[in-house]
């Protein structure tokens, strides 16, 4: 139901697209109007979520520890699974946030019904279709500044290059090309095959993932399946980037169809679960220092409660102390 | 015989409780009813609920007597705009509580990590799911887009169906933090339990399993109530029997204004067996260190519990519970702390003790960076808490050579360990037990590494969950760590569990009984204090703490009967 409804959403969306510029001829409003909205929202949804996060302060000192504590100088301590300092914070948030740490410890837990035994097997699968996806995801990305930069730095060509290594195609195919469409269409697959994933799964997990593979699959057929006037689409990104849009002629649908998705990719990004991008940064469990019994955290809101005085306890229980001869402050 | 009911073990039998199915009903969860049927059909799956007059004691909210399977669960009229408010509270106290629920991506990465859905299958009990409970009502009356799409990105209405099954499902989360390790981003789940138990409390829904040891701690300083008197005839008769093994009779001193060392240890050490082996372990070391180096330590009976049910309750009854420990230390005018071992207790005194209670070190004249005046170690790692885990001074004096330890005496053990969850994934105390149990037992076997350290698997009665109207839930929640037991049993013949936690020496018990029924469960400093060589003890011991016959002794048994 969620899978289905997504889809037709995205196809909805292409649908949209393809009248409005094939048909309509809207390419203004699908070339300049609508990619600035979505500009706006992505930055200010983006910048407002984070401080949205920020305002709410971090009470307790919260780590979830994975390694070896500091103590004892002849006890070796994990600082990267268990940091004690702020540099131990670094590795861990460096290993999280570039290698998906934390996914890559995935098992996957079964019942072996003659034994009887819960075992525990390596799965690998999650962490590596999710890396293929953020990575190859990234560097397509900043392949695509080649659209946005006049003269293309250098580096923006080497990584072209390195990307390209398999020299197959004309145009050469990319090999993050490959890894996005498998990791996207693996990340989906799991999802409709495991029952328990998609007993958990919303139309908020399905259409990030359609509209992403949209625009891969959009991407892939735009460089080498369909062809549109290269030079018109560079003249229309320029155009955008430096505020004096133009919508030049010759510019094939197929390409509208694949930037609106974007569009729309940008648009939605900050309301959604996209925002774990940003969210994975602020995590108490993993961005603080195990330190806490070295270094006082401090709760600006620490609560205010009723105690119960040693001097009160001492009055209910004076007597029995006092008979079982246990020191009292007061006799 | 009469049949055994839900509350106990022999109730459910080992089939039926293995013939678990993964496959989730068909029925989409946000429809599933908690009438009272569910909850009559599902005893030995919850918890007996709070009974009024803690609460009142305690001047929390809304105090009723009520059951879950009652149609009217006693809520007060504005129960929603209680609930909003409480959530809204509580989305502006805690980044992260705002990030948990706003980047759950539902990779599933957690979903099999938590022992109840291994042992369970139900759905809910996901790390994932559990946390949608909740996320759920955030996003339908929090979000803009929850607040326009509603159910179609995964909103619900809040109901009082929606309490009555968070009441459930937050009182089947241990809050052991597995799930947390495995997630992308860290989320804890535990945390969201926390909300969503704070939450409930606010329209007096609560467990008495935890609200009646809250109420009595505040009282008397323990969770079981026990009174001044009381504990003193407790360590005595501890001590009888110490002497009885060992010919020594050490001492017992309480509330003790100069000593060097305030002991703090959960409560259930003065009470249940095996824990009370654990608890002489204590006497006979700290006894032994004063006749060999002159060191002093005293009980307390205003502090006579560091255990904390305060965590599972709110943070406020968490710092009302807490106090009492720096407070104590001050009174006493001791130099510093040592706690013994308990698993959430440490979460509570590493986490969050310094934080809710540090001010109330002012003025404590005496404090002094913990230095263990027999090894010259100081333990920098507690510089501003000023207390440190007994096994962290434990190992320290062994690994100086300050213990006269014999741990043939423990040949005829095999030993394997469990990590608590919180030492272990809210601390990383890893290396420091497994340093003493190895120097006190010559036969030790870890069990499979995705069962220990960070990786360990819960007891399935941590976070208030131990008792035994709870008995299906705790059995299967006690598979995962009773099947690695069972495993080092059948491969390496291992016959005694040792863990560091109060909760673990009273649940394992039963798990092992029930998973793994050829081992039994003990302390650390069980196994310590049979080790141990004190000075001027008898020649030869016959016995262990327990008052069985070392092997080799077995017919000079009972000079004392
Ligand atoms: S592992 Fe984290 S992100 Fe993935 S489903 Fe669980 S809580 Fe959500
Ligand atoms: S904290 Fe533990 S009990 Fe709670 S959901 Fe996570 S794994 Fe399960």
């Amino acid at each position: 139901m969620n899978v289905l409804s997504s889809l037709v959403v995205v196809l909805a969306l292409i649908l949209v697209v393809y009248l409005g510029v094939d048909k309509a001829g809207l390419t203004a409003l699908f070339g300049t109007v609508l990619p600035y909205v979505a500009i706006v929202l992505f930055l200010g949804g983006f910048i407002y979520r984070i401080l949205y996060w920020a305002k709410s302060p971090v009470p307790f000192r919260i780590p979830t520890t994975c390694g070896q504590q500091k103590t004892l100088p002849w006890i070796k301590p994990n600082n990267f699974d268990n940091p004690h300092n702020g540099f131990g914070v670094f590795v861990r948030m460096v290993l999280e946030v570039l290698f998906f740490r934390s996914l890559f410890r995935n098992t996957r837990t079964q019942i072996v019904k003659d034994g009887p035994k819960v075992g525990y097997a390596s799965n690998y699968w999650l962490w590596f279709l999710a890396i293929a996806f953020h990575w190859a995801f990234l560097i397509v990305f900043v392949r695509h500044l080649r659209f946005f930069t006049e003269p293309i730095p250098e580096w923006i060509l080497g990584l072209q290059a390195v990307d390209g290594f398999i020299e197959y195609g004309v145009p050469v195919f990319y090999i993050t090309s490959v890894l996005l469409v498998v990791g996207v269409a693996g990340l989906l697959v799991r999802r409709l095959f495991s029952s328990q994933l998609r007993y958990i799964s919303l139309l908020n997990d399905y259409f990030p993932l359609f509209l992403i593979l949209g625009i891969a699959l959009t991407g892939v057929l735009l460089r080498h399946y369909v062809k549109t006037d290269i030079v018109s689409v560079k003249e229309m990104t320029m155009g955008l980037i430096s505020f004096s849009p133009v919508n030049p002629e010759g510019v094939h649908v197929m390409f509208y169809i694949h930037f609106f998705l974007v569009t729309c990719l940008f648009a939605y990004f900050p309301f959604s679960k996209l925002m774990h991008l940003g969210g994975v940064f602020l995590s108490p469990t993993r961005n603080l220092a195990n330190n806490n019994r070295e270094v006082r955290h401090i709760n600006p809101w620490n609560p205010k409660v009723k105690l119960h005085s040693y001097a009160e306890y001492e009055d209910d229980f004076r007597d029995k102390m006092v008979a079982a001869g246990i020191p009292v402050d007061k006799e | 015989m009469a049949d055994p009911k839900p509350d106990t073990m022999d109730y459910y039998k080992h089939d039926e409780v293995l013939d678990i199915d993964y496959t989730p009903p068909s029925e989409n969860w946000m429809d599933i009813k908690y009438d009272p049927a569910f909850y009559e059909r599902r005893a030995g799956s919850w918890i007996y609920t709070t009974k009024k007059q803690h609460i009142e004691y305690l001047g929390m909210p809304n105090p009723h007597d009520w059951s879950p399977t009652d149609e009217d669960w006693g809520l007060p009229d504005n129960w929603k705009e209680i609930i909003f408010n409480g959530i809204r509270e509580r989305l502006d106290k805690y980044r992260s509580f705002k990030i948990f629920m706003d980047c759950c991506v539902r990779c599933g990465a957690c979903a099999d990590k938590c022992h109840f859905y291994i042992g369970g299958g139900d759905p809910k009990n996901m790390p994932v799911l559990r946390a949608e409970l909740l996320r759920s009502i955030y996003r339908n009356d929090f979000t803009m887009a929850g607040k326009i799409l509603g159910r179609l990105v995964g909103g619900r209405k809040l109901t009082i169906n929606v309490i009555k099954e968070w009441f459930y499902y937050f009182y089947q989360c241990t809050e052991c933090r597995r799930c947390s390790v495995f997630c992308p981003y860290g989320i804890d789940t535990a945390e969201v339990t926390m909300m969503g138990r704070e939450l409930l409390h606010l329209l007096g829904l609560g467990v008495n399993w935890i609200m009646q040891p809250v109420a009595s701690c505040y009282r008397t300083g323990n969770h079981l109530g026990i009174l001044p008197h009381g504990l003193k005839d407790t360590l005595e008769f501890f001590a009888e029997d110490i002497e009885d093994v060992t010919g020594i009779e050490v001492d017992i001193p309480i509330n003790q204004k100069g000593a060097d060392i305030l002991f703090a240890t959960p409560s259930g050490d003065f009470l249940a067996e095996p824990g009370t082996f654990t608890c002489m372990g204590y006497m006979m070391l700290f006894h032994e260190l004063k006749e060999r180096y002159g060191l002093t330590y005293t009980w307390s009976t205003y502090c006579s519990e560091a255990g904390n049910f305060g965590l599972f309750t709110s943070k406020e009854a968490m710092k009302r519970l807490n106090a009492k420990i720096y407070t104590e230390a001050k009174r006493l005018g001791v130099k510093w702390i040592i706690g013994g071992e308990c698993g959430h207790m440490w979460r509570v005194l590493h986490q969050y003790m310094d934080t809710l209670n540090g001010e109330i070190k002012e003025g404590w004249k005496e404090a002094e960076e913990p230095k263990s005046p027999i090894t010259g170690t100081v333990f920098e790692n507690a510089k501003s808490t000023k207390m440190i885990h007994i096994t962290e001074f434990t190992s320290d004096l062994i690994k100086h050579g300050k213990l006269k330890l014999d741990p043939s005496r423990n040949d005829h053990l095999n030993v394997t360990f469990h990590d608590s969850c919180n030492p272990a994934r809210a601390m990383g105390i890893f290396e420091e037990p497994r340093y003493v149990i190895k120097n006190v037992c010559k036969n030790f076997h870890d069990m499979p590494p995705n069962t220990i350290r960070e990786q360990t698997f819960c007891c399935g009665g941590g976070a208030g969950l131990g008792t035994d109207e709870n008995m299906e839930m705790r059995l299967r929640g006690g598979l995962p760590r009773g099947n690695a037991v069972k495993y080092v049993h059948d491969k390496h013949g291992v016959n005694k569990l040792a863990c560091m936690c109060a909760i673990d020496r009273a649940t394992l018990t039963t798990v092992c009984e029930y998973w793994a029924p050829e081992v039994d469960v003990t302390g650390i400093h069980e196994l310590v204090g049979n080790a141990m060589v004190m000075k001027g003890e008898k020649e030869q011991r016959t016995k262990d703490l327990r008052l069985d016959p070392l092997p080799g002794f077995e017919d000079a048994e009972d000079d004392d009967v």
